[in-house]
This record gives C-alpha cells, structure tokens and sequence, in this order.
C-alpha cells in the first residue's frame, strides 16, 4: 500500500486553523498534499452527520481543527466541538471504522509549523490504517449510513447539545453529573440510537426480528425491544405475518 | 435564487506564486467541465484592478450569477472579490473562494502534478458550494456614539481628544490617580528636546476642560459584552462597578519599563540605574556630580526571552547623553551598543550630535557582554570592545541601563475581556500590520501606542488620531451593515427546547411568543454552534449551509 494516497477532509475553523493553515503556506513549510479544506466559521459548527456522511461514501479520515480552549473566537464554541467529536468518535466505532480515521485538534493562527505537523501526522496514520473499508464493504457503508442517521435525530443531539451545561452548571435543579455519569449515559444513548436507526435502515426491505437478530449479531429480545420503540416512533411498521412470524418495515414518509 | 447557476471561475497565477508550482491553464481547463460552469479564464493577478475588471466584465458577458475565484486566502481577498461581484450587480454572498496559493501552491511546491490535481480538486468543491449559494440581505445596527479609551497616557489622552472633537462622547477610563502615564516621569523628550510636561500638561488640561470627556481615574474595565455599536462594559473604581454602554473601545493601555534586576550590577551595585531612573534624575535635579558615565543599550532586551528591539532606547540614549555633555562639557559619556537602531529621518542626526559633543560609543558583544562590579568609589564598567579588538575598563560614577518597553502585566486579562490577541512578545496585535494597522479583528475594536509595540511619543500621537478616526467610522455612520452569516430558525421544524438558547454565546436567540426560538440578526456573530446542535435541526447557517458544506465534501471526494 506504499502508493495510497488517503483522501483526507478537514473542517478548520475561520478564526484560528484556517489562518494557521495560511500562515503555513506565508512560511513556505511543505506537508502532503492530501488533505481537502472546508473552512467553516467555528469548530462548534462541525455538526457529526456532515464527516459520517464524508466517511460513508469514501473519505479515508476527517480532521477537525479550531482555535485553543479559552482561545475560541465566539468564547467557547471549541468546547461544544469537543462534545461533538466525542459522539462522532463513539459513532464511526459503533459503525466498525477505526476510530483513529477522526481526528480533534486545535492550531492558533500562529501555529504554521504545529498546522503541518498535524496534517502530516494525520496523513501518516491514515496510511497506517489503510484505504476505508467503508468503498469495499457494504456493511460499513450501511453502519456509518445508521450512525449518520442517528446523529440527526433528537435524542444525540438534545444530550450532546447539554452536556456541557450538564457537567459545569447542573440541570434544573442544580445538580452536576460528572464526566463518568455523562459518559456512561452517552455509550448507553449511542448504542440505542445507533442500533435502532441501523434497524431502520435495514427495514426498508421487510425483515422479521429473527432475520434483524442474526444480521446484527444482537439478543432477538434486544431487537424486539427497539422494534416496539421503532413502532412508537412511527419509524417502522408491522409489513406481514410471514410463516407465524411477523416482519416489519420502515415507514415511508412523503 | 430560483434561476439555474451559471458560475464563473477565475483561477490566478498570483505571478509564480500559484502559475510557477502547479499547472494553472490545466486548473482553468478542467474548471469549465464542472457542472454548471458556464465561464473560466486564467489571470495574471485576479486581484489586480484588470483582474476584477475581467470579473465584472464576464458577468456581464455570460450572464454569471455565481463567482468562484481561484487564488490566494478569503481571509484577506474575499471581500476584493465580494466588492467586484457587487459593482457587476450580483449579491456578494454569490461569491465563493477556493484557496489554491496559501493552502496548496504554497505548501506543495515540489510536487507540480498533485498540487495541480488538489487545485482543481479545490476548485470543483468551490464550484459545487457556489452552485448552492444565495443572495443575503446584511442586517443593519445602530452605532451608540460614545467611545470608550482605556488608558490615559499620552496615546489615550490624544485618542480622547480626538474622538471627542469629532463629536462624540467619550469615557477615559485609567488605572492610577493621575492622568499623563510614562510622560510625566520623563524629562525632555527627542528628537528636538521638548520639555515632556510642555507635551502632556496641556493635552490633561484640554481633556479636563473638554465637557463630552468623562475622566475615570483609579478605575479599570472588568467586563466587556455585546459588539460593535453596542458594547455593555463595566468599569470599576475601588469597590464600585459603573456600567457603561459605548459603541467603540479604543486600547491605548501602554507599556510598562522593565526593571532589569540583576542584570548589570542593577540593584546590587551602587550607582547602577536605568534611562527612566535617570530622567527622574535629571528632572529633579538630583543628578549630583556624577563625571563619568557608562550608558549600555540592549539591557535586557533582543536576547532570546525578549527577541524584540525595544525601538525608543538609542535615541533615548543619545538624547539624553548629549544634554549631560551639553550641561557639563567635562563629563565624560561612553554609550556601550550592539546595533545602534536610531533609525529614521531625524534621528540619525542625533546620533551625530552626539558624537560630535564628544559622546564616546563603543561597540559590544552579545557573546562577551559588558560587566559591572563595584569599585571603589563607584561601578567598574569592563567592555570588551570588538571593533578596538580589546577590553576596556571604566571606573565610573554612574552606569545608566537601556532597559526594554515590556508588555503590561494586565494585557492577557484585557486581551480575553475584548476579545483580541495578543503577538507573542505580548503586545496587542493589530488586524493587520498592513491592510489594517489600527484595527483589531474583533469590530469596533482599536490600538495606539505603546499597548501594541514600543513607540516614541511623535509615532504614539500619529496612532492615536489614527485609531480615533478609524473608531469615528461606525460611529459618525450611526448604523453599520454586518455579515449575513447568521443563524435562521425554520420555525415549523422547532420545538422550542431551548437548547440553542443556552448554547448561543451572544445571547441571540430568545423565544418569541410563540414560544419558539428567533435570532436577532444583528447580535448573532456567525459561528453556527446552534444550528450544529439543534436536536429538531431546525435551524440553518446562513452561507454554510448543511447542504453547502456537504457538496462541498462530497465533491472533494468524488469527481462527479
């Protein structure tokens, strides 16, 4: 794999990365020619579906990139970027991509040479890993396709979305959970979310939840729990009673 | 906008700096193959009056409505461009960069075949984000005509005059019990040894005397909020805090003089004092008989915890070494240097002067620095002179450190309240050295004086009215147009959860009546952290949009 040339996209933040990322080119310092920048106006605007969606259809690695902690243009918009990659990193693991193809950093606008040092490492490890199985092997394409999914709908979103106040202010009535709490709250979330929208992917052709148990390697009681949620939902619907044993599909919104 | 793209791409040479490293006819080649591409040409410099000449003209020709230029950074060109869209009629928000210099020529300039390859993938995600973009409306605010000065040494005292001659109220707002700063401990001043206090005297006279300046003396500023037009500040004065509603903030904070310790017998050796030290001397009368005396430049400054040349100190010196010789021509005055950075117009006659009146200056080493001792009767000054190619030794009655201009201790705290950066010496950075030398990044926001690098006194005036006019812009306007990069609720898609409003740094979202979230336009800077966590994601950033940034990515990925 000597001659793999990994596609890399980065999303660099205006303020910080992006001018870090010019300074570099203003310094003359050479890195690989592998990465294609997005500039987006703060890392807080990385929203995970977007490097999912990049992962499913062929990228071999995104970096995002932002100004320091306490550095952040817009105050402390990198602290909800660091709460975002932490679900996208959860994610690409669920969907069966190394994790190590996503990559958090931060770079100053003063940070030429760190900026080169980055993009290099992250090229050297990307080639480490190989080209992303997710063009070859459709069970990736479709768990990432899941994990894109269920980066979009309420549930991730809502708890990402408060964590950071979570940790640092409390809910309503004022109590904090700690990392570990948030943590443990976050892989229970991620696991459900990401099960039941593969799920739904996989039900666009009706199954039964014996076929979903064996296909996804998961407890059929397991299954037909997140069915009767799915059903709840109005995400997928009883299709027909086949031999005994009823199948599902997801519903079709106009 | 509902009619079909017709993009333009314009792909510069930027001299060799793009054309010498990757193939730019070969960029424009493939540019036109894209999908709605319906123009491509090469220029010289695209940025070059014919260049966007070339822009308005081709829009005009072949009816563009979107434009992608393919050159150097957004960061400093984008709005070039923009304004060249808007003179050929087109919304500047139609207009799309892709960064083929500092972030591909620049950095590959030794692999001509794959630099081009990533430029014309740079160009074919411009192109497909440009196919996307749509007209913006800029939100319009008003300018609250008050300035705030935080600083009230020379530089401020001038900014404030000047803002307030202008017109506007203004708010000076400064640390210790007295106005003047650095000046009022100062002698005479160079080139043309002007008294310091016949400089700063009137200038606290006329602000004292001015009605639409209010002087806030033993205060500092404690919280800033809000942007341009509308800053909710807050100063405080021992234990009371005033808040204070002003549309700019200029930054006239100073330096401070460092206190060189232990670096040439200073406050060791006896007779061992520093340039400012000595004009307190001087101005006091207290200089006493002192016959010989050893000036040494550079003392603590342009060595590798403090690169930067200190800039004042060489015409301080001289200035200060030709009045004691003018005074008592039987003085003896030796200026030990490494450089002598008496630069410009004026001030090498200085140097001159100097020389001419008989002040003896002897070249010195970083490698084998001059040393103090105590003798017998006052320091002992051993020198190693290069160019005379031996030591010297001076027993003398006074050794006068040329100590640096270093940061304030407070810029790092003021720095995070306003929200601006600091260069790495730790002095204020302006937005840039060139294009805009006054500015910060954040709007609103401005530098004079010392706060932002060492300075004499004629360049701190000269910045100070520049900052003054430049914070008069916004404020003499009275509204000010800002960036239509704004979040936009879909309020059919809301829920009202509320998660945006907590996320939103500028509080600029609030619920409307209906309970539903509603961005103010004009308060919201851009960054799209709500849009990225809205759990309905009812909400889209406007100009990167999701759909933008997708095709952005998908198209670096794939060819079609």
């Amino acid at each position: 794999m000597s001659d793999f040339e990994p596609k890399i996209i980065g999303f660099l933040c205006n303020w910080c990365s992006y001018a870090g990322a010019d300074l570099t080119g203003v310094s003359r310092i050479q890195y690989p020619t592998n990465l294609r920048i997005i500039r987006v106006m703060c890392s807080g605007r990385v929203d995970p579906p977007l490097p999912l969606r990049f992962l499913a259809e062929g990228a071999d690695g995104v970096m995002i990139t932002g100004c320091h902690i306490g550095d952040c243009h817009y105050i402390d918009g990198n602290l909800y970027a660091k709460r975002k990659f932490s679900l996208l990193r959860r994610l690409v693991e669920k969907a069966g991509l190394e994790p190590d193809r996503v990559m958090l950093e931060w770079v100053s606008a003063s940070e030429g040479q760190k900026f080169a040092d980055v993009v290099t490492g992250f090229i050297d490890r990307i080639k480490k890993l190989g080209p992303t199985p997710a063009a070859e092997n459709p069970e990736i394409r479709q768990g990432l396709l899941a994990a894109q999914a269920a980066a979009e709908a309420y549930r991730l979103r809502a708890l990402v979305g408060k964590e950071e106040k979570l940790e640092t202010k409390g809910n309503v009535y004022g109590d904090k959970l700690s990392q570990d709490e948030l943590d443990r709250i976050m892989d229970e979330a991620v696991d459900k979310e990401y099960t039941r929208n593969r799920i739904k992917l996989l039900l666009k052709k009706p199954m039964s939840v014996k076929g979903l148990s064996e296909k996804l390697g998961i407890d059929s009681k397991v299954v037909l729990e997140h069915i009767v949620v799915l059903r709840q939902r109005g995400w997928v619907d009883l299709h027909e009673v086949r031999d005994h044993s009823p199948f599902y599909k997801t519903m079709e919104v106009a | 906008m509902s009619e079909k793209p017709r993009v333009g791409v314009f792909v510069c040479h930027c001299g060799i700096n793009i054309g010498g490293y990757l193939d730019v006819p070969d960029v424009v080649k493939y540019a036109e193959t894209l999908p709605d591409v319906a123009y491509a040409e090469a220029n010289l410099y695209t940025c070059s009056s014919d260049g966007l000449q070339k822009i308005k003209e081709a829009i005009k020709k072949h009816d563009l409505n979107r434009v992608v230029v393919a050159s150097c950074t957004p960061r400093t060109h984008e709005p070039l461009f923009q304004g060249a869209c808007e003179e050929a009629g087109l919304n500047k928000y139609v207009f799309e960069m892709a960064n083929i210099r500092d972030q591909c020529s620049w950095v590959h300039m030794h692999e001509r075949n794959k630099a081009t390859q990533k430029a014309k993938d740079l160009v074919r995600m411009a192109v497909a984000k440009a196919r996307l973009l749509t007209p913006e409306e800029e939100p319009e605010i008003d300018i609250q005509p008050i300035g705030m000065v935080i600083g009230g040494g020379v530089s401020g005292l001038t900014a404030a005059l000047s803002l307030a001659d202008q017109g506007f109220e203004v708010h000076l707002v400064e640390k210790e019990d007295k106005l003047g700063g650095y000046l009022n401990k100062l002698e005479k001043l160079f080139p043309n040894n002007t008294k310091a206090e016949d400089v700063i005297k009137p200038l606290i006279q006329r602000v004292k005397e001015t009605p639409n300046i209010t002087v806030h003396l033993k205060s500092t500023v404690t919280d800033v909020k809000g942007f341009v037009g509308n800053f909710d500040t807050e100063i405080t004065t021992g234990d009371e805090t005033l808040p204070l509603n002003v549309g700019t903030i200029i930054v006239a904070t100073g330096a401070d003089y460092l206190n060189p310790e232990g670096l040439y017998g200073y406050g060791e050796v006896e007779g061992v004092v520093t340039q400012l030290e000595l004009e307190g001397l001087i101005k006091e009368g207290k200089l006493g008989k002192a016959k010989t005396i050893v000036m040494i430049q550079c003392a603590g400054a342009r060595i590798e915890e403090r690169p930067y040349c200190s800039r004042i100190c060489c015409s301080e010196a001289m200035k200060n070494a030709t009045l004691l010789v003018e005074e008592n021509t039987r003085r003896d005055l030796y200026i030990l240097y490494r450089d002598l950075q008496t630069y410009g117009l004026s001030y090498t006659e200085l140097e001159w002067d100097a020389k001419k009146k008989g002040v003896k200056l002897v070249k010195y080493d970083i490698e084998r620095p001059p040393v103090v001792t105590k003798g017998e009767k006052g320091p002992v000054v051993k020198v190693f002179g290069p160019l005379l190619g031996e030591e010297l030794t001076i027993e003398a009655d006074m050794v006068v450190l040329s100590a640096p201009l270093i940061p304030n201790e407070d810029n790092k705290r003021l720095s995070q309240l306003l929200k601006v950066p600091l260069n790495s010496d730790g002095f204020f950075l302006e937005a840039h050295v060139k294009l805009r030398p006054l500015d910060f990044a954040t709007d609103g926001v401005y530098v004079c004086g010392t706060a932002h690098s060492p300075k004499e006194v004629a360049e701190s005036l000269a910045q100070a009215r520049g900052a003054a006019s430049r914070a008069g812009i916004p404020m003499a306007k009275g509204r000010l147009k800002t960036a239509a990069i704004t979040s936009v609720v879909d309020e059919t898609k809301c829920s009202g959860c509320g998660t945006c409003i907590e996320l939103c740094a500028y509080n600029a979202i609030t619920k409307n009546e209906r309970g539903l979230a509603q961005v103010t336009s004009a308060v919201c800077k851009g960054c799209g952290v709500c849009g990225a966590s809205c759990p309905e994601r009812a909400i889209t950033m406007r100009h990167f949009t999701n759909e933008e940034l997708e095709a952005q990515g998908l198209a670096a990925i794939k060819e079609a």
